[in-house]
């Protein structure tokens, strides 16, 4: 099976952990992954702040890197919604582009749909002595209808105490360029996730997006919280011998 | 192209009526609480449906083809209300439906009516339209007679004064009702109960007294001309039974073929809308009843163009059961006035700036009133699919230029990924000098949280160096 990463460009940039991590862990499940050098970004804070032009542009570029592999995963609730809900519209129902589009998009699996769906593995041998809570993301959530399957994995890590989150499916108030443009209403959202999440008296928050994580953790950080943000893959790659650097 | 009036001001965009809302702390708290209730019931009524999706699904299917055979349903609506001893009047916008009924209620010579709750006259302005013409327009639904009373602005399709807490209202009952009416006892109390009493004697009094009424209608079925009325408090039936002269105001978006489509939206409605099972009254007539006279205007304002649009037709299925404002995070920490429009929340979103057109700086900023994060969609009983629509209204108006000089840079550098790779090897190398505080727009995020820090080697780098960690 040839397995393609898209890594994301906020996680190429700003998150090069969870990249590494995700090679790890699928190696140590005997999966050699590709990364495809010409992708960049998905395009989705395009598509989302209304500019179609460019996020067409940029989807045509993404379908024409991630061609020829029989899997696509990707370390993110929220492109992976994007590749999949936003690029069949993008395309429309003709032509080459429209045509990449519909090879790539049922080939295209967030990290954990691709551990529990093809691979078949919830239990990825990780060890992670610390007391975790998980945000869904509202893309995971019901942009690809990710259910309980982080739930699963997680639950099958070594040492890691998980602890409900409350109100877990409601928006952290991130949204890309929402965050920018409403600034006052995203604070206020994210207030109330900070809020929940050091009621729970997590030392982690994980969740499947680090856009999300970089908001919430921004705000942990401010307030000297003391609480990590972590991306589901660096817990799911850690083991007794390794860590995730 | 017209200019749709939709009964709100619209001067300043939503980020700073939001800014303005979220810094009230009592009206967050009034919100949060009110919102969470009436969601959880949601919840628990619509679980309780083993059937939900095909409802869902059947509800979308009947408004779709509805639409898409509107003239025809409403030509036969006009003939069977018509047939039934109704008179039926056309309006194309609101100024001309204000006309219509201003002239209507002239004609009997009286100067007083009755409401019973309606968007289509609150989209149109009417109560003040009738004003200008000294005609006083009495609210009899109890949370829009809070709203008028307290000389305010309705801030929830179906709670209109879901913003107001009970102390709130006890203020406005002592304070205004005697100016209207009836005033309220000398020893009221904030008890919900007694509240409600006091509601009950002030409106009793009208509705004997008053001769004409105004309603509007939740649906109108076109093979009987019959409208249709769901509430929950009987004052609707109140207005719809005792005055002589009965005129509907509702837009053509409401209409559906067939008594049978009705079952559907009975069940979808109330349990999507108050998180009841059932309404508590549901009233239904057909032209002029028993010594009645009815008058049905049938409002486009706005609503041919919006089914025009391919994406943004959708928004004419909505059956105003704000389901997807009370899940909404945006809505709930900012309250309905922020949209400027009497139809707030994530269908506002969607709907104002379709029927009102984008225009003003407010309307531009209405579809980005949303964090996109599904939840509206996956609430809303007839399946308009709102984040699709907001992304597309988002890419009609044109963007402040700052914005699009860093989309297009953002582009620029997206469009190969040797720019990327470069831009993040300079960022790697000057990570020290990233501000804490971003400059202009961008600070707005900084104000609140820290940045992450930039990392010295980018996933792109590492994988070169280490051929993909094997090295
Ligand atoms: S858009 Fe849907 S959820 Fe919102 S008010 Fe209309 S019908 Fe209800």
């Amino acid at each position: 099976m040839r397995v393609a990463l898209f890594v994301t460009c906020v996680n190429d940039t700003l998150f090069p952990d969870t990249g590494r991590a995700v090679v790890r862990l699928l190696r140590r499940l005997g999966v050699e992954a590709d990364f495809p050098r010409a992708q960049t970004c998905c395009g989705q804070m395009h598509a989302n702040t209304g500019y179609r032009d460019e996020a067409v542009r940029l989807a045509r570029r993404g379908v024409a890197a991630l061609r020829g592999y029989d899997a696509v995963v990707v370390p993110s609730g929220s492109c992976a919604a994007m590749i999949r809900e936003q690029y069949p519209k993008l395309a429309g129902s003709r032509g080459p582009f429209a045509d990449a589009v519909a090879r790539v998009v049922p080939r295209t699996y967030e990290l954990t749909e691709f551990l529990v769906d093809v691979l078949g593995v919830t239990d990825v041998g990780a060890y992670f002595p610390h007391r975790v809570t998980y945000h869904p993301t509202c893309h995971s959530l019901r942009g690809i209808h990710l259910g309980d399957r982080p739930l699963t994995l997680l639950r099958q890590v070594k040492g890691l105490e998980l602890v409900p989150l409350a109100d877990a499916e409601e928006c952290c108030g991130f949204g890309g360029t929402f965050a920018i443009k409403n600034a006052d209403v995203s604070a206020a959202m994210c207030a109330d996730k900070v809020r929940a999440v050091l009621d729970t008296g997590a030392e982690v928050l994980c969740a499947a997006d680090n856009s999300c994580l970089m908001h919430i953790g921004g705000m942990l950080g401010r307030q000297k919280s003391g609480v990590r943000v972590m991306h589901l893959a660096e817990i799911l790659c850690s083991t007794e011998t390794a860590g995730v650097r | 192209m017209s200019v749709t009036f939709l009964g709100m001001p619209a001067d300043r965009p939503f980020p700073r009526n939001a800014a303005r809302a979220v810094r009230d702390s009592q009206l967050r708290f009034n919100l949060r609480k009110a919102t969470r209730t009436i969601r959880a019931r949601r919840a628990s009524v619509v679980a309780e449906a083993p059937d939900w999706a095909e409802l869902r699904e059947a509800g979308r299917a009947i408004k779709e083809h509805t639409l898409r055979n509107l003239d025809r349903y409403l030509v036969q609506l006009e003939e069977a209300v018509t047939a039934a001893g109704g008179h039926v009047h056309w309006a194309a916008g609101a100024a001309e439906a204000n006309r219509i009924v201003a002239g209507l209620v002239k004609a009997t010579g009286e100067t007083e009516v009755v409401k019973v709750k309606s968007m289509a006259t609150q989209e149109i302005g009417l109560n003040e339209a009738l004003l200008e013409q000294g005609i006083t327009a009495y609210e009899t639904d109890l949370a829009e007679l809070i709203v008028q009373l307290g000389d305010d602005r309705p801030s929830h399709i179906v709670v209109p004064a879901i913003h107001r807490n009970r102390a709130e209202i006890r203020e406005i009952f002592a304070e205004h009702m005697s100016g209207w009416g009836r005033p309220a006892p000398e020893d009221l109390t904030d008890e919900p109960a007694a509240l409600a009493e006091a509601a009950r004697l002030h409106l009793r009094e009208r509705f004997l007294k008053t001769k004409v009424a105004i309603s509007g209608a939740n649906f109108a079925i076109a093979e009987t001309g019959t409208m249709v009325v769901l509430e929950s408090e009987g004052n609707g039936r109140m207005c719809l039974t005792l005055p002589r002269t009965l005129i509907s105001v509702v837009g053509i978006e409401k209409v559906l073929p067939s008594w049978r489509d009705l079952e559907v939206f009975l069940q979808l409605l109330p349990r999507s809308s108050t998180g009841e099972r059932m309404n508590p009254y549901t009233s239904t007539w057909t032209g002029a009843a028993e010594g009645q006279e009815f008058h049905l205007v049938l409002l486009d304002n706005g609503r041919t163009r919006v089914l025009a649009d391919e994406v943004g037709r959708q928004a004419l299925r909505c059956i105003r059961c704000s389901a997807c404002l009370n899940v909404c995070p945006v809505y709930e920490r900012t309250g309905g006035h922020a949209y400027g429009s009497v139809y707030p929340g994530p269908i506002g979103a969607i709907l104002t700036p379709q029927l009102r057109g984008m225009g003003s700086e407010l309307d531009r900023s209405l579809p980005y009133a949303s964090s996109l994060c599904g939840a509206c969609y996956e609430v809303c009983p007839v399946a308009i699919d709102i984040p699709s629509v907001l992304v597309d209204l988002r890419s009609r108006a044109r963007h402040p230029w700052p914005e699009r000089a860093g989309m297009a840079a953002a582009g620029w550098v997206f469009e190969r990924h040797g720019r990327l790779a470069r831009l993040q090897r300079a960022g790697g190398r000057l990570r020290r000098l990233v501000p804490r505080r971003l400059p202009g727009p961008l600070g707005g995020w900084t104000d609140t949280r820290d940045l992450p820090e930039v990392p010295r080697e980018s996933f792109r780098e590492w994988w070169d160096r280490t051929d993909g960690g094997r090295r």
